[in-house]
């Protein structure tokens, strides 16, 4: 049985949930493009997104916002154009920088044959952190793991590895969170659990980019919102404008799709 | 960290998650077994002619099994993209090569080890006046195995036609481990036993060149 999801203000079981302070990574897209085969995901994005900002892409199926965040990953190289990171006034490079990101994808990248507590401490030591077991403890506190962290991940349901899979991400206080439709499978609880993650992990200077579909509870820490169509972007409520606009807009165009025979 | 720490913790992975579910362990022994005990039918076992063949049919055997067990290498990393997990890690991409050619090396030779008594009983030969030599004969052709196996099953498992792909890629190219491999072997069983040294040099520097390519290319062939 999992036990409830931390809401616990800073300092309480969920302090562990957060980027190390002022540790936000700033994100330049150049021109950047990619292409599969004949088919452009991208077409020439240019982007910045400073520190701390909590940014949405919105955008139909195949717009390219899961192709953008796997660039920003370093999961896929972009076919032209160029990507770089800062950590406040300095540039880090690609190697540097895959130690302080953090990445929820389609997919809830754990071992099912591992228990939750195991995979965690795989992760860690991956990430070359110092006491994996008391991390993995610490990351599975505020997820609602802790009573399950012994059991196989084959045993879950479908909101509890994502859950376990949010832990993963968060391991190591990333200055980059990439959220790939990150409340996929969570109840509402979950749901819930998650925009207030997300919205104190973005006050601690976190640097947050996340891909989403209409109106859900994470879209409340939002910042700012990018609209993707075809590879392009096609609006972009900008650093200090109103993100609102821009996913009542996607919101609108989703559910009319939705309704549409 | 470093690339051999980084690979000891995705073997110790590899190890766990096999042994937990024993599933490519289980149906490679006895896949193989039925393969030995079927060629021992096509022959007179006691013959010693029959003896000559034996460890040719032994490697070929270990072959089959090879692209059997590599083939799920690389594909169980895309149950839950467990691959982009691994590559999100701040790593040396070769390091999960090498973890998984260390865990398919040990994997291959545990199958070997445990066949190795029934082939001495099929195939009337006394392995174990020679048990050093031989299995120095198979940790060398085990270690090009293992390394070329897990370096096309990556390759492989992005591809359509996968199951089909692997053992289309791996048999020409295990082709001098497979004669090097027998020829070494041949000789051990041999009365009196002999080690070649040429044929233990040669695959050794198979083992070598193939893993310094695998070193070289490793973060591309895992790249999407």
């Amino acid at each position: 049985m999992s036990t409830p999801l931390a809401s616990s203000p800073k300092g309480g079981p969920g302090e562990v949930l957060r980027g190390g302070p002022g540790n936000g990574l700033q994100i330049q897209f150049t021109e950047v493009e990619k292409r599969y085969g004949m088919r452009l995901a991208l077409r020439g994005v240019s982007l910045a997104i400073a520190a701390g900002e909590c940014v949405a892409l919105v955008g139909h199926n195949g717009s390219g916002k899961t192709t953008l965040l796997k660039i920003a990953a370093q999961l896929t190289q972009p076919s032209r154009g160029k990507i770089a990171f800062h950590a406040g006034e300095n540039p880090i490079s690609l190697e540097e920088v895959k130690s302080r990101v953090g990445m929820v994808g389609h997919h809830t990248l754990v071992y099912e044959e591992l228990t939750a507590e195991e995979n965690l401490i795989f992760f860690a030591k991956l990430f070359g952190l110092q006491n994996p077991a008391e991390k993995a403890r610490q990351a599975l506190q505020p997820v609602g793991l802790a009573g399950r962290a012994t059991d196989l991940v084959r045993t879950f349901s479908r909101g509890m590895r994502q859950r376990l899979s949010i832990a993963r991400a968060l391991l190591a206080s990333p200055g980059l969170l990439l959220l790939d439709e990150a409340g996929t499978g969570l109840d509402p609880e979950g749901q819930h659990w998650l925009g207030t993650t997300i919205k104190r992990l973005r006050d601690s200077g976190c640097t947050i980019l996340m891909s989403t579909h209409g109106r859900n509870e994470t879209q409340g820490a939002v910042t700012r919102a990018i609209r993707l169509d075809g590879g392009k972007i096609t609006h972009d409520s900008g650093a200090g404008g109103n993100p609102n606009d821009v996913l009542v807009m996607a919101a609108v165009r989703d559910s009319g799709e939705e309704g549409a025979p | 960290m470093t690339l051999a720490r980084a690979a000891g913790v995705i073997l110790a992975k590899e190890l766990r998650t096999e042994f937990r579910s024993r599933e490519l362990l289980g149906t490679t022994v006895v896949f193989v077994l039925i393969v030995i005990v079927l060629f021992s039918f096509t022959f007179n076992p006691t013959s010693s002619e029959s003896r000559r063949f034996g460890p040719g049919l032994l490697w070929l055997a270990f072959l089959f099994a090879g692209s059997l067990m590599l083939q799920s290498s690389f594909l169980r990393e895309q149950t839950n993209d467990t691959l982009a997990a691994l590559r999100l890690a701040p790593i040396d991409p070769f390091s999960i090569l090498a973890g998984k050619m260390a865990a398919n090396f040990l994997f291959l030779l545990l199958v070997e080890v445990i066949l190795l008594p029934v082939f001495a009983v099929l195939y009337n030969v006394a392995i174990f006046p020679v048990l050093g030599q031989l299995l120095l004969v198979l940790a060398l052709g085990t270690i090009g195995l293992a390394a070329t196996g897990t370096v096309f099953s990556a390759v492989a498992a992005q591809a359509r036609l996968r199951e089909l792909l692997l053992p289309l890629l791996l048999l020409p190219v295990l082709a001098p481990v497979l004669i090097a491999a027998t020829e070494a072997t041949i000789g051990v069983l041999r009365d009196p036993s002999e080690l070649s040294l040429v044929w233990l040099t040669f695959l050794s520097c198979f083992d070598v060149v193939f893993l310094t390519a695998a070193w070289m290319v490793g973060e591309y062939l895992l790249e999407e």
